[in-house]
């Protein structure tokens, strides 16, 4: 489904991608780490188009999205910071974003699951940053492409709304959907994720599932496994 | 009833003899004149078909009656006291050979000709009417057109050139003449004329106490009107408009320059009105609409300039050379690019209680006159005298910045021309 | 790129500073119609200071409202549209909005005050006309600079800048260098230099209107020929459409170059 090759960017002096080389064509969900600085957000935002690589190319469905937009239309995103134009209301945002995306957008259902009908008519700058991060995950969500990418998606959320986004991953994923996920949170990742891509200085230094990961690392959880991998890197 | 009806017979039969002698009266009278003066007609039919013949045959005080048709005659000498009157407007048609009508008597009338193909020359100034030394002509309803010199008075007293149409087609200055041209003349009345297309619309020279009023003067090559060495002549209600420059006053005394217009005079060294070497003049009520200079003046003194107009000129005042005990009172300055433009640090002029359309100061004792005097030369006009391309910077803020400065400072531009009582409204 | 030229515009109609300058033109418009007291006047003095603020307005908003709606923009990235139609819709989003502020602004007291039976309506449509091209063409200016900087100090300061220069220093540095090379022949260089600042333009419109007298008193032959002609107005008219659009397509061009 994505394939990229040899992927190079850098931000003047700041070299943030050296040749990532990373192919996913099963369905489930990929969850994709690293410390901070890693190239995790650059990559996401290369295959969104939104970074430009210096060089190298990412294809989606094999072709290359180099300077195309349509193939956006497959993907849902959620962004990491959620700020929305200030003046618009909730219920306006929806509107216009399925105006944008020219879709219906199941948006009813995930309104009453995070119990939003009554901010519809509040203007986004008045909402807290958890309610915010709701709107969020619902204007992700409420459509239904092929590849859902999650930057961080459960910053600010209280655990009742975290447990419905679980469920509600679990439920794309069972609709045979290819999800994309960063996260910092340990426990959310091991529950969730299928395969794990670590990025390290640029390149992609592991990628497989958690088994495989606790087998290389010869550790006995997770999250020693993980943190086993960044020492490495300071090594 | 039969006596009353009788009565009424009586009296109407008395008053028909009444009325009869007085017609017998009239016709009597009537005979007597036509006696004394005669009318001779000429027509492309008649016994009599040239205006020279007519001339020839006609006795003084007789009145030549010219019908309506054409007549090819040139050199036309009218040599005693005849009234030349058109029916229709007969064409005269000089055929480009030269001179048309020559008046070298007094009291001549010519009035209603239709005068066509004046011959250009490039050494005699050939006229379509000439004056020459008579008195009390009356030249009137006149067409001139295709000419060298329309109306050409020389040394020539106490007559009238009234309500003629002059319409030129002069290209260059070199070979086209005046449309009316005054030539030491005293006590000449101007009125009423239209001239177009010509050199100088109007043109006097060591001509004295001449009237100059009502006439329409306009698209004339040079000028409108041109005064040369001549004094205490008046000019009122005239309109100038479109000329090469509107009015120019040269090396005369005493003019006085009332109630006229000076429209659209637009150029390189247009102006509405020249003033060059003029002294002791009267400059009152008239209107200056955008000319590039509303009045040039250059060595000029004692001139009363009031309740003038001067509407959106390029420059309304523009001041070279020494020019000494002027007065500007009264007039209204409106929406000009520069108001007044001086060339020196040095005035002796007064400005007081006008009206400048920018005046930016305020009136808080409600008198009327601004609280703050305004100064009407800016920076700016004297930069542009000095280096002409910089104009493109007008209305910049930069300019307006630098001009600012040298309002509160001066250092380039006169001290003392300010006006110390700028009127808050419009003086109407 | 309507789409998001339509909510671009609804979010900047529902802007507090929308409204800001709509009030401060409004005001502007009463004041000097109150003032003058004739509407000639007013239209004269608006002209001088229309050139001036339009740009400081154009630049300071257009830099103010695409760092502002940076997140927004970023929200659109991610979504199926082309990029371009994205700043270009939010940058007609923004010119639009502020035309608006200023045509309604300067025009509802001029209509109350009797404009349609003035002389001077060819003057305010005039007067209109540039500010609108100045609106266009600073606004394109201002998301140029910001697309260019990512701190938004910088970009404000740059902003700033750039009005400053076009409104006060290029003119003193214009008639700087007349002054000094007096000798030569100077109508081509002069006629040539307004058409590198938009401001210049526009004044050169209004000279054109308002002091047609005074342009026309001068030798050169070029001159007489831009100014006494229609050629001027059309040169200028022309450089101002060239100004809104080449600032347009380089905002095109590094819109498609940048990251986000």
């Amino acid at each position: 489904m994505i394939h990229i090759e040899n992927l190079y960017k850098s931000f003047g002096k700041n070299k943030v991608l050296e040749g990532i080389d990373l192919s996913i064509s099963e369905k489930g969900i990929f969850a994709i780490l690293g410390p901070n600085g890693s190239g995790k957000t650059t990559l996401i935002k290369s295959i969104l188009g939104m970074v430009i690589p210096d060089n190298g190319t990412i294809s989606i469905n094999g072709n290359s999205i180099k300077n195309k937009w349509n193939y956006r239309n497959e993907i849902d995103y959620l962004p990491q910071i959620a700020n929305f134009p200030a003046n618009l209301t909730v219920q306006e945002l929806i509107k216009m974003i399925k105006d944008l995306r020219n879709l219906r957008g199941e948006d009813q259902q995930l309104i009453d699951l995070f119990k939003l009908s009554p901010f519809l008519n509040k203007k986004l700058s008045n909402l807290s940053g958890g309610t915010k991060q709701k709107v969020n995950l619902l204007l992700t969500l409420m459509f239904d492409s092929p590849l859902i990418i999650l930057d961080e998606p459960t910053t600010g959320l209280d655990p009742i709304a975290l447990l419905h986004l679980k469920k509600l991953i679990l439920q794309e994923k069972a609709k045979g959907k290819t999800i994309l996920i960063t996260s910092h949170i340990m426990s959310f990742v091991e529950e969730m994720a299928d395969q794990i891509v670590f990025l390290l200085e640029g390149k992609v230094y592991f990628k497989g599932d958690i088994t495989a990961l606790l087998t290389q690392t010869d550790e006995p959880n997770f999250e020693h496994a993980i943190a086993n991998l960044l020492t490495k890197q300071n090594v | 009833m039969e006596r009353i009806e009788d009565i009424f017979k009586q009296l109407s039969t008395a008053l028909r003899i009444a009325f009869l002698y007085k017609i017998v009266f009239f016709i009597a009278c009537f005979s007597i004149t036509t006696g004394w003066a005669k009318t001779i007609t000429v027509c492309n039919t008649c016994e009599i078909t040239s205006l020279k013949k007519a001339i020839a045959v006609a006795e003084a005080e007789d009145t030549i009656f010219v019908k309506e048709g054409t007549y090819n005659e040139f050199n036309i000498i009218v040599d005693k006291p005849l009234t030349i009157k058109g029916e229709n407007f007969p064409v005269i048609d000089g055929e480009d050979q030269g001179e048309i009508i020559r008046i070298t008597s007094d009291n001549v009338t010519i009035d209603g000709l239709f005068i066509i193909n004046v011959g250009t020359s490039y050494t005699s100034d050939h006229a379509a009417i000439r004056v020459v030394k008579s008195e009390n002509f009356l030249i009137q309803n006149v067409v001139l057109e295709k000419l060298f010199f329309g109306i050409y008075l020389e040394k020539s007293n106490n007559g009238k050139v009234y309500h003629n149409k002059i319409i030129g087609d002069a290209q260059d200055e070199y070979n086209s003449g005046n449309g009316i041209q005054l030539w030491y003349c005293k006590n000449v009345v101007v009125n009423r004329n239209i001239v177009q297309k010509t050199r100088d619309g109007i043109y006097l020279e060591f001509s004295d106490n001449i009237t100059i009023d009502n006439n329409i003067s306009t698209e004339n090559l040079r000028y409108g009107l041109h005064f040369m060495f001549s004094n205490d002549d008046v000019y009122t209600n005239n309109t100038f408009e479109n000329n090469g420059a509107g009015v120019a006053v040269m090396f005369s005394k005493r003019i006085k320059m009332l109630n006229n217009t000076f429209h659209k005079n637009w150029g390189t060294a247009a102006f509405g009105l020249l003033l060059k070497e003029i002294n002791d003049a009267e400059i009152s009520g008239n209107t200056f609409e955008e000319n590039t200079v509303g009045i040039n003046i250059e060595g000029s003194n004692r001139i009363t300039y009031t309740r003038n107009n001067f509407i959106r000129n390029g420059y309304a005042v523009k001041v070279l050379g020494a020019c000494y005990t002027n007065v500007f009172k009264h007039n209204n300055f409106l929406y000009n690019s520069f108001d007044v433009s001086y060339n020196s640090r040095i005035n002796d002029n007064v400005f007081v209680n006008n009206y400048w359309s920018s005046y930016t100061g305020y009136d808080l004792d409600r008198d009327g006159i601004g609280d703050i005097p305004y100064r009407p030369v800016k920076l700016f006009s004297y930069i542009v005298n000095r280096t002409p391309e910089t104009i493109i910077l007008m209305r910049s803020l930069f300019i307006d910045i630098i001009d600012f400065s040298e309002k509160v400072s001066p250092v380039f531009t006169p001290d003392n021309l300010v006006d110390e009582n700028p009127q808050m409204k419009k003086i109407e | 790129m309507f789409k998001i030229l339509k909510y671009s515009f609804f979010d900047l109609v529902r802007s507090r500073w929308s409204y800001v300058y709509l009030f401060f033109y409004l005001a502007l418009g009463f004041v000097l119609l109150f003032l003058n007291n004739d509407l000639s006047k007013a239209v004269i003095t608006l002209m001088n200071v229309i050139i001036i603020l339009v740009p400081l307005i154009g630049t300071i908003f257009g830099v103010m409202y695409y760092y502002d709606s940076k997140e927004f923009t970023e929200l659109l990235l991610a979504q199926p549209i082309k990029r371009a139609d994205i700043f270009l819709g939010q940058y007609l989003g923004v010119a639009i909005s502020l035309s608006l502020s200023l045509l309604i602004g300067l025009g509802l007291p001029f209509i109350l005050y009797g404009l349609f039976q003035s002389t001077a309506i060819w003057d305010f449509v005039l007067l209109l006309v540039t500010g609108t091209f100045l609106t266009l063409i600073f606004t394109a200016l201002a998301f140029n600079i910001a697309l260019y900087n990512e701190n938004k100090i910088k970009g404000f300061s740059y902003a700033i800048l750039l009005w400053l220069f076009m409104a006060v220093i290029y003119d003193g540095l214009f008639l700087m260098s007349l002054i000094l090379l007096e000798e030569y022949p100077l109508d081509t260089f002069s006629i040539g230099a307004t058409l590198f600042n938009p401001i210049d333009l526009s004044r050169i419109l209004i000279l054109l209107k308002l002091d047609i007298s005074a342009l026309l008193g001068y030798t050169g032959a070029v001159f007489q020929k831009f100014f006494g002609t229609g050629l001027g107005f059309s040169m200028a008219l022309s450089a101002l459409v060239l100004w809104v659009v080449l600032p347009l397509l380089n905002i095109y061009r590094k819109s498609r170059k940048k990251d986000f």
